[in-house]
């Protein structure tokens, strides 16, 4: 098995103090900026929002390119090459371009966003992700009127991802939002966690992540995005229809055929920590609710 | 020493528990510890089912009588082991909380079929005293066909819990089936004679 070198990583309470200490410094300078930002403001220590390890984040993983065990990512994607890498914006656009990895990087500036992940399959992460808006990327391109939806489709390379070579789910990997989801600020563009480069298994080398949607919305390793006029069928939806809607918004009234949704288990708490209650928009409704008023979402799932 | 096969299969068939006890101790359980330690008895509740239902078969391979004597012992660790995964559920995942259990029993088809598996284990599990195969005569061996539908109940519950049947489901479901395959050409070789 791989294990992380220790001065790879930057100690977690470490890390942690050094946020607060940049939050004390800066605190006047970047409330305006933070603002923007609506995790900072709301979730100072409460124990929901205590930042999961690294090593959980990075060993626990549903990444079914890579198997469909949990600890398949974090084993089988070492050695996956992720330059050199192209990401292309097309469809209906004007203009179709295409960016490698690092013109993305230099373009944009990747801040620390810390958001909550919920897994469909009832567990949840508080992960700090580093990352922007994908807006700021989309804003690059002029979509044609015709243009309704975004999809996200993941690579498709076989040879270097083992889950590919069986028919688990129909390949690439394809996800999808509305175009005022995807424009919306906290639809984030991936690169980094823990302020480091993205491991492999958590979907470098540029996912996106959604955070008021189940997990398996927020496609990894991308690269294509495609601006299209018809809501797209996602790779679950393909999988099972009745079980993963287009919209998967995490929602603790409308149960997974399967899975009660009312509730979820905090990775990391250990074995006697109760489950916890599930929000609404996983607890971003303040900012996103409105994008879905007058929609039925028992319907709408 | 065929005397002690017996002892020998007895402590075999305690490893799961070594297993959980050395993640426990040693805080291997990793980062879903309940879910770890549910999925763990709950696999080895499947595979006691498929080892339970290969006697038979492997006393008409070998034509040994040997293996028949194990059937009984490793019946009843499939229900000390269904019972550990269903009370870990209970218990660790919902701490006794019975409003959201029911709901789940009957609004989710893998944990009603997983409960039903259970409660069909439990008339087995009675019925295994030597006692009970006197007194019950032939209907003990009608009672313990039961043991077929736990089984494909049991891969059910399996296969509809997990997101996909690949690939350790599927490994259950095609033991299953060749497993329930050798009882229709047992019986019907036998129907021929």
């Amino acid at each position: 098995m791989i294990k992380f070198k220790n001065s790879e990583i930057t100690p977690e309470n470490i890390y942690k103090k050094r946020r607060s200490f940049i939050k004390s410094i800066g605190l006047s300078a970047s409330t305006l900026a933070m603002s923007a930002i609506p995790f900072v403001n709301k979730s100072l220590a409460s124990e929901r929002d205590k930042l999961t390890s690294y090593k959980d984040i990075t060993t626990y993983n549903n990444y079914y390119e890579f198997g469909t065990s949990k600890s398949d990512p974090h084993r089988n994607s070492q050695i996956f090459k992720t330059t050199p890498w192209d990401i292309t914006i097309e469809g209906e656009v004007e203009k179709p371009i295409k960016l490698s990895i690092e013109e993305i990087s230099e373009m944009f500036i990747s801040e620390e966003r810390i958001y909550r992940l919920r897994c469909v399959e009832g567990w949840s992460m508080v992960i700090p992700w580093m990352g922007f808006s994908l807006s700021k990327l989309l804003s690059k391109v002029n979509p044609t009127n015709k243009a309704k939806f975004v999809e996200f489709e993941s690579v498709y390379d076989p040879a270097q991802m083992k889950g590919q070579r069986y028919p688990v789910l129909n390949w690439p990997y394809n996800e999808g939002l509305r175009i005022d989801e995807a424009m919306h600020p906290l639809t984030t563009v991936v690169t980094g966690l823990y302020g480091k480069k993205l491991p492999n298994q958590n979907g470098a080398p540029l996912r996106i992540f959604i955070p008021w949607k189940y997990g398996f919305k927020s496609a990894k390793a991308i690269v294509k995005i495609k601006f299209v006029e018809n809501m797209p069928t996602s790779s679950w939806m393909w999988a099972s229809p009745r079980e993963y809607g287009f919209y998967s918004n995490v929602n603790p009234n409308v149960d997974h055929p399967r899975w009660s949704q009312a509730t979820e288990r905090i990775i990391g708490e250990g074995v006697w920590a109760p489950r916890v209650k599930t929000l609404m928009f996983n607890g971003y409704g303040d900012e996103v609710a409105s994008l879905y008023s007058g929609m039925d979402l028992k319907k709408n799932y | 020493m065929r005397r002690y096969y017996k002892t020998l299969v007895f402590f075999l068939s305690l490893w799961p528990l070594y297993v959980i006890s050395y993640q426990i101790i040693f805080n291997q359980l990793g980062p879903e510890p309940v879910d770890r330690i549910i999925n763990h008895f709950g696999e080895w509740t499947l595979i006691f089912i498929l080892l339970t239902l290969s006697m038979t078969p492997l006393k008409k391979i070998t034509k040994s009588v040997e293996w028949i004597k194990f059937r009984r012992m490793l019946g009843l660790f499939t229900f000390f082991y269904a019972s550990i995964h269903m009370l870990s559920y209970v218990g660790l995942d919902y701490r006794f909380d019975f409003e959201p259990l029911i709901n789940d029993v009957l609004k989710k088809k893998f944990i009603f079929i997983g409960f039903s598996a259970w409660l069909l284990l439990i008339p087995l599990a009675i019925t295994s005293s030597d006692r009970m195969v006197r007194l019950l005569k032939q209907n003990w061996k009608k009672i313990h066909r039961l043991i077929y539908i736990i089984g494909i109940f049991g891969v059910l519950h399996y296969i509809w819990l997990s997101k996909t049947i690949f690939f350790k489901p599927l490994i259950f479901l095609i033991l299953l089936i060749i497993l329930l395959l050798f009882r229709i050409k047992i019986t019907k070789s036998a129907s021929k004679i």
